[in-house]
């Protein structure tokens, strides 16, 4: 590993592999501390908690499922991103050897794995420019099982299992996010963290409702109409006794996350993502001169996320 | 919710004793396979010499293998550093044509699986057996050898990993009975969502 920056970004990669962020934890253990004792959730939960013990002390992957790797990066106007996607490529490929990730990366038709986590759209990235001085660069690697159950909709939708229509208002946006949610049952390894837009288009709906899988478990939508949704839909969430896994319990999503993007007036879309349990998710700051760590971002429970989607 | 220790290869009355919801520790003997084999064997090809199905369990797993220094014997040496459940629904297509083709007994995975594994559960006596998704290490720690690894040209998570294995713990949620704790959780959670939205 010649280069500085590949070196960060291999760090980044392994904390992000096996070191589960602060947030995440917190929300895990009170799921812990409302389910019954002997019961099935509870013993999912001390699974859970067992693992990511492990997974730290050893830097090994939380979950063999090391996910669809992207890059979130803010960076200074005039930086070279040309630079940082070579030298990413070069830590992924290092990180695959080494085993912080599974070799994850084939083929759409035929299958065949690269081996090394490399390919046409693998890993992705995210650049945008900011006027800070600091590069800030989040990682997400997010696995296919919880990829599977996301969702999108187009309202006005029927949704004939709940003898609902959803309209084109928050009352709809609700609907559709809570039957994504049941609809997931415990497939994409709940309790799971929820990440939606209202608006946009197909596919930037689908991007900024994964970008809100980087926002805190604990912050606040500063749009009151939005942060009510989100307490309402989780509120509703988990008292569906779907629980961790689906194998029944009161612990089924740690957090729904709701932005909302202009959208064209004929189209109405709400797009779902659906994150796992072991959201893997982290963050550094660098130094755009030596490309070394400055900073760890999520290392504790409440701190935000700036520009992660509002 | 009882306990129920399993040890591999095992028979069918040990098998129909087991009710859904029931938590199991398994030892002895698993292999590995996801969608490569199961679409594999599907298509008529040939389960490798070495793996025996009969009486055994198939873990729908991509574990993280490291290949280490072979051993003095010259025999080639493993670590699984990463062993967690892959989701099953994948292979609805074919759990059923393997569980009666090869009379495997157990199937792990995540998720559950559809209503042709669950009819093949209860001809054949069979299970299906949910591990705790994302629990990577928990298993990896589980293992306790890698006695040997086949199809490997699929890739690696692709491949029949032959894994001894020590008190890995799953719960049981669909029983050669017919049972599935799936669908009771499923049917369940649409009353409580009705009832939420009666309301609004």
């Amino acid at each position: 590993m010649p280069d500085t920056l590949s070196a960060s970004l291999l760090d980044l990669i392994r904390r992000t592999s096996s070191d589960l962020p602060a947030d995440i934890r917190r929300a895990l253990q009170s799921g812990r501390e409302k389910e019954a004792r002997g019961s099935r959730a509870l013993l999912a939960l001390d699974t859970i908690d067992c693992n990511i013990g492990t997974a730290e002390a050893e830097s090994a992957p939380i979950c063999q499922d090391t996910g669809m790797i992207k890059f979130y990066v803010h960076h200074p106007v005039g930086y070279d991103t040309l630079r940082f996607e070579e030298s990413a490529r070069a830590a992924v490929a290092e990180g695959t050897a080494i085993g912080y990730l599974r070799q994850n990366s084939v083929d759409s038709l035929t299958g065949k794995n690269t081996g090394n986590n490399l390919g046409p759209g693998t890993p992705l990235f995210h650049f945008q420019a900011w006027r800070r001085p600091d590069v800030d660069v989040r990682l997400m690697l997010k696995g296919g099982g919880c990829e599977n159950v996301g969702a999108q909709y187009s309202l006005p939708m029927e949704f004939p299992e709940l003898g609902k229509k959803a309209g084109r208002d928050a009352e709809g946006v609700k609907l559709a996010v809570l039957h994504a949610i049941w609809k997931a049952q415990g497939k994409g390894c709940a309790p799971g963290y929820i990440g939606v837009c209202v608006g946009g288009d197909r596919a930037s709906g689908l991007e900024v409702a994964k970008e809100q899988l980087l926002r805190v478990v604990g912050d606040t939508n500063p749009d009151p109409a939005l942060a009510a949704l989100e307490d309402e839909c989780a509120r509703i969430a988990n008292g569906l006794g779907i629980g961790p896994m689906g194998f029944g319990g009161d612990t089924t999503v740690l957090a729904v996350k709701i932005a909302a993007r202009n959208r064209l007036p004929a189209s109405f879309f709400v797009s779902v993502s659906y994150a796992c349990w072991a959201h893997r998710r982290r963050g550094v700051v660098l130094d755009p001169a030596t490309d070394a760590i400055t900073g760890w971002l999520y290392e504790t429970p409440d701190e935000a996320a700036p520009d992660a989607g509002h | 919710m009882a306990q129920v220790k399993l040890t591999t290869p095992l028979d069918e009355a040990t098998v129909r004793g087991l009710t859904a919801g029931d938590e199991v520790l398994i030892s002895g003997t698993i292999y590995t396979g996801r969608d490569a084999v199961h679409k594999h064997l599907h298509d008529g090809g040939a389960l490798p010499a070495g793996v025996d199905f009969s009486g055994g369990i198939v873990y729908h797993c991509g574990p993280v293998v490291v290949e280490r220094e072979p051993g003095a014997d010259g025999r080639r040496r493993f670590t699984v550093t990463a062993a967690g459940p892959t989701t099953s629904i994948r292979e609805e297509p074919y759990q059923a044509g393997l569980i009666a083709r090869y009379g495997l007994r157990g199937v792990i995975g995540k998720g559950g699986m559809g209503l042709k594994t669950l009819q093949a559960c209860r001809e054949h006596g069979a299970v299906y057996l949910h591990a705790i998704g994302g629990a990577a290490q928990v298993y990896a720690d589980c293992i306790t050898g890698v006695e040997d690894v086949h199809l490997e040209e699929f890739g690696s998570p692709e491949a029949i990993w032959v894994l001894r294995v020590v008190d890995f713990p799953a719960i049981v949620t669909m029983d050669a009975h017919g049972g599935s704790l799936h669908e009771v959780v499923q049917a369940d959670s649409l009353d409580r969502l009705q009832a939420a939205l009666a309301g609004s």
